[in-house]
C-alpha cells in the first residue's frame, strides 16, 4: 500500500482519461490534501520531484474512481450477507470509489435518523465513499411518501423504493410532484408488480423449455411508459435504474428526444449475459429484472454506445447460500457485482462498440452529474478519487477471491481483459494490485 | 323608528361567490361593515334592521367560527335564527340536499346559510329556494364572507389592498378560502402568490393570474400579508405531505421565514390553527405581527353588512 508524506502524491507517466473534460493525454497528476492539485501532460514528465510519493504508471490508465448507482448492502439487518464495511472492500477492488446504496434494508431507510446511521458507519468503517438513497414511500410499501425534503437535508441524494415499482400510480404521482418541489432525484425500478409476480425468468422459448416461471419482457417497458408519463406531468428527475430490454429503450429514447428529464442505466450483467445463461438452472444468474434474450442484450450494448443509456451499474446485490442454493423458483434474485463491474463493462470497448472515454464517462462523469457530486473528474480541487487501470490485464473471476461477503457472482469462471490496478479515495490508498 | 330606502349594495340576492361581485360591490360592502364594526364595539350591539326575519343556518359540515358569526351576525341585526346542522352519508347526497332545500323552502326563512362539503351545493340550494342563500363555504370552491373579512382586515391596517403583495401559503388545493381570495384580492389590484408543495398547488394555478412559488424564501419575500392556510390532519400523513414535522420544516411560519417577508408584515390564518403545523405558537400569538383575533372579529362585522345588503334585496 501506498502511504504518502505531507499528503502529497505524484502520479507520473499516466495514461490521463478524463471524460469530464475529454482529456485522453500521456501526463501526470498530483494530489494534495485529498484533493487534486495538478494534471496535465507535462507534468512529472521528465524530472523525479524531490518532495512527494511518486508513482509510476507506466502508461495505464488514470482515470476518476468510478461511481456505482446501484449497490445494494446488508447493513443494517442482514450483516451476514454484506455490511458498508464488506461492500466499500469490495468496490474498491473493482476500482469503485464511491457506492450508492439502495434503501431496502432492516429497517428500511426512510427515516432522516436512519441516513444518518448509514452515513456514520461509513465514515467509521467504510474505505469509499457511501451515498445513501432514501425510500420513496414509507416502509417500501407504495402506499405513503417519505419526508423527502427532511431525507434531503439529512443527506439522502435520492429516493427510491430500489427493486420495487411503485404500483399505484396515484402515489407515485405525489411521490414525484413532492420530489420536484424539493428538486430531489427520483428512481424507479421498472417492472410491473403484478405482471412479475412469481415469476422468475423472461418469457420466450427458454423459459418454457426449463419449465421456469417466467414474465414478459414487457413487463419493464410498461411501467416506463407510465413513469415517463408521470414525470412529464410532475417535471420530477427520474433515473431509471436499470433498463434491460429494447422497447424500454426506444421509450426512453423519445422522452430524452421531447427534453424530458429522464436518465437511465444498465446492468453489466444485461451487457454482458443473456437468458441462455441461466443454462441448467444457474441461479447465480438469476436477477431482477432477468437475463433477457440475445436481441435485447445487443440493444442494450447500443443503446450504451449511442449515449441513450447513460450509466452503467454493478446492480450489486449479495446473497448468501441460503436464499441461493434453492430450487431456481425459489432461489433469490440476485449477483454481486462491484468487483466485476469495470471488468465486465471493458469487454464493450473490447468489442469495439464505443471507446474507453466513453466508456469510463458511464461510470464516472454521467453519474456524478446526475446525482449531483463534485467526484467524478480529473479536475483541479476535485477529491482525489482515482482509479490506475490495466484494460489489458487478464482476470478470471474466482468467487472465492472476492472481497465481498457473499460469494453469489454471476460471472464466476468468466474471463475478462482489464481491472483495477490501484484505487485511492480521498487521495487515500484503499487498493493496490501491483 | 323611521327607514329610507337605503340604496342596493349587491348586485344579487344571493352572495355564492366572489366571482360576480364587481370592486363597486366590494368597497360598498366593506365601507357598510365599517358601521357594523363600530357597532360590535358599542354596548348596546342591536338594531332592529331585520326583525321579523328568519334566518337558518344549515351546516352539512361541522364548524364552530363560521356558524357563530353568522348566528351573531343576525340576532345583532334582530333577526331570528334557527341552527340546523346536518349529517350526511355520502350516497344520494344530490338528492337529499333537494329534499332538504323543498322542506326548508316550506318554512319559509328570509336568508339561508349554506355550508357544504361539494362546490356548487349553495349555488343549487339558491334555484330551488325563494329566500336569499349566503354560501358559507362549498367544498373547494369558494368561501366570500371569509374573504371579505380578511379585506375588510386589511384594510383597515393598509388603507387598501391596491399594489400590496399577498403571499397565500399552504393547502392551497383544497381550499375555498383560497379561491375566494385569490379572486377578490386580484380583482381588487393586489399582487396574489401562492406558495405550497406542488402536492397542494391545483392544476393550471397560474391561470388565476398569480405567482407560484413552491419555496417560502422565495415566496414571502417582499409580502405585505402572509395568509397561512389550515392543512387537514388528514393531509399530513402521506397523501399530499408526509408528515407534520416535515411540512412544519419547509412550510410552516415561524419567525425565520416571516423575516423573508417585507418588515412590518401582517399574519392572518382563517382558523382554526394547527400550531406547530402551519404556523408557530410565538407568531400567531404575536399581537404586532397576527391579525387572526381581528379577522374573527371582522367576520361579525362582514356578515352584518352582507345581510343588512341582502335585506335590501328583499320584498
Amino acid at each position: 500500500m501506498i502511504s504518502s508524506r505531507n499528503g502529497r502524491i505524484a502520479f507520473r507517466n499516466a495514461r490521463l482519461i478524463d471524460p469530464a473534460s475529454g482529456l485522453d493525454v500521456r501526463g501526470g497528476l498530483l494530489v494534495e490534501n485529498g484533493r487534486i492539485a495538478d494534471v496535465g501532460p507535462r507534468l512529472f514528465n521528465d524530472a523525479e520531484p524531490g518532495d512527494p510519493e511518486v508513482i509510476d504508471c507506466r502508461g495505464l490508465v488514470l482515470a476518476p474512481g468510478l461511481i456505482d448507482c446501484r449497490v445494494f448492502t446488508g447493513e443494517p439487518g442482514a450483516e451476514h450477507r454484506e455490511s458498508l464495511e464488506s461492500a466499500s472492500a469490495a468496490a474498491a477492488a473493482g476500482g469503485v470509489t464511491s457506492i450508492i446504496v439502495m434503501p431496502n434494508t432492516d429497517p428500511v431507510i426512510d427515516e432522516p435518523s436512519l441516513v444518518d446511521f448509514i452515513l456514520r458507519r461509513a465514515a467509521a468503517t467504510a474505505k469509499v465513499r457511501v451515498l445513501p438513497c432514501a425510500a420513496l414511500t414509507k416502509g417500501l410499501r407504495g402506499e405513503t411518501m417519505t419526508e423527502i425534503g427532511l431525507l434531503k437535508e439529512a443527506g439522502a441524494i435520492a429516493f427510491t423504493d430500489g427493486d420495487r415499482s411503485v404500483a399505484s400510480a396515484r402515489v407515485l404521482r405525489q411521490a414525484m410532484a413532492y420530489a420536484a418541489t424539493f428538486d430531489a432525484l427520483v428512481i424507479c425500478h421498472a417492472e410491473d408488480p403484478e405482471l412479475v409476480k412469481d415469476a422468475s425468468a423472461t418469457e420466450g422459448e427458454f423459459a418454457t423449455r426449463l419449465g421456469l416461471p417466467a414474465a414478459p419482457a414487457i413487463a419493464e417497458a410498461m411501467i416506463v411508459e407510465r413513469d415517463i408519463r408521470l414525470v412529464e406531468l410532475t417535471g420530477a428527475r427520474t433515473h431509471f435504474a436499470q433498463i434491460s430490454t429494447r422497447a424500454s429503450l426506444e421509450v426512453i429514447a423519445a422522452a430524452k428526444a421531447r427534453g424530458l428529464p429522464v436518465t437511465c442505466g444498465v446492468a453489466a450483467h444485461h451487457l454482458t449475459l443473456n437468458e441462455l445463461d441461466v443454462g441448467p438452472y444457474y441461479t447465480f444468474r438469476k436477477v431482477r429484472p432477468p437475463l433477457r434474450s440475445e436481441a435485447d442484450r445487443t440493444a442494450m450494448v447500443e443503446g450504451v454506445a449511442t449515449g441513450v443509456i447513460d450509466v452503467i451499474v454493478s446492480s450489486h446485490e449479495p446473497q448468501g447460500a441460503d436464499t441461493k442454493r434453492q430450487p431456481y423458483a425459489a432461489a433469490a434474485a440476485g449477483t454481486v457485482g462491484l468487483e466485476t463491474l469495470l471488468p465486465a463493462a471493458l469487454g464493450l470497448v473490447h468489442d469495439g462498440a464505443l471507446d474507453l472515454s466513453h466508456l469510463l464517462a458511464t461510470m464516472t462523469a454521467t453519474p456524478a452529474r446526475i446525482f449531483g457530486l463534485g467526484s467524478g473528474a480529473l479536475t483541479k480541487g476535485a477529491p482525489a478519487d482515482l482509479l490506475l487501470l490495466d484494460e489489458n490485464e487478464p482476470f478470471v473471476v474466482a468467487e472465492d477471491k472476492l472481497n465481498s461477503r457473499s460469494r453469489n457472482t454471476a460471472f464466476e469462471g468468466r474471463k475478462f481483459s482489464g481491472r483495477a490496478r490501484v484505487t485511492f479515495v480521498g487521495g487515500v490508498c484503499v487498493f493496490d494490485a501491483r | 323608528m323611521t327607514f329610507e330606502s337605503p340604496a342596493p349594495i349587491l348586485p344579487s340576492k344571493h352572495l355564492l361567490g366572489i366571482g360576480g361581485l364587481s370592486t363597486t360591490d366590494i368597497t360598498a360592502l366593506l365601507d357598510l361593515a365599517e358601521t357594523y364594526v363600530a357597532q360590535g364595539r358599542a354596548s348596546d350591539k342591536k338594531t332592529a334592521l331585520l326583525k321579523g326575519r328568519t334566518l337558518i343556518n344549515l351546516f352539512f359540515e361541522a364548524s364552530t367560527r363560521t356558524q357563530a358569526s353568522f348566528e351573531l351576525a343576525g340576532k345583532r341585526l334582530g333577526a331570528d335564527v334557527m341552527n340546523m346542522s346536518v349529517k350526511t352519508s355520502s350516497v344520494s347526497k344530490g338528492e337529499t340536499l333537494i329534499d332538504t332545500a323543498t322542506t326548508l323552502n316550506a318554512m319559509r326563512p328570509d336568508i339561508l346559510v349554506v355550508r357544504h362539503q361539494d362546490a356548487g351545493a349553495a349555488e343549487l340550494l339558491s334555484r330551488k329556494l325563494d329566500c336569499s342563500v349566503i354560501n358559507a363555504g362549498d367544498g373547494a370552491h369558494e368561501h366570500p364572507t371569509q374573504a371579505l373579512l380578511d379585506a375588510l382586515t386589511i384594510r383597515r391596517h393598509r388603507g387598501s389592498l391596491e399594489g400590496l403583495t399577498v403571499a397565500i401559503c399552504g393547502d392551497v388545493l383544497h381550499s375555498r378560502v383560497a379561491r375566494s381570495n385569490i379572486r377578490l384580492l386580484s380583482l381588487m389590484g393586489a399582487r396574489v402568490r401562492l406558495v405550497a408543495p406542488r402536492t397542494l398547488l391545483p392544476c393550471q394555478a397560474e391561470q388565476f393570474g398569480v405567482e407560484i412559488y413552491t419555496d417560502m424564501q422565495q415566496g414571502l419575500a417582499g409580502a405585505d400579508i402572509v395568509m397561512m392556510l389550515r392543512l387537514q390532519l388528514e393531509r399530513m400523513t402521506g397523501a399530499f405531505v408526509p408528515s407534520s414535522r416535515e411540512y412544519f420544516r419547509f412550510y410552516g411560519l415561524d419567525r425565520e421565514k416571516l423575516g423573508y417577508a417585507k418588515p412590518g408584515a401582517l399574519v392572518m390564518h382563517p382558523g382554526p390553527m394547527n400550531r406547530g403545523v402551519e404556523i408557530a405558537s410565538d407568531v400567531a400569538d404575536d399581537v404586532h405581527v397576527s391579525l387572526i383575533s381581528e379577522q374573527v372579529e371582522m367576520g361579525v362585522a362582514i356578515r352584518m353588512a352582507i345581510l343588512d345588503a341582502l335585506a335590501r334585496k328583499m320584498p
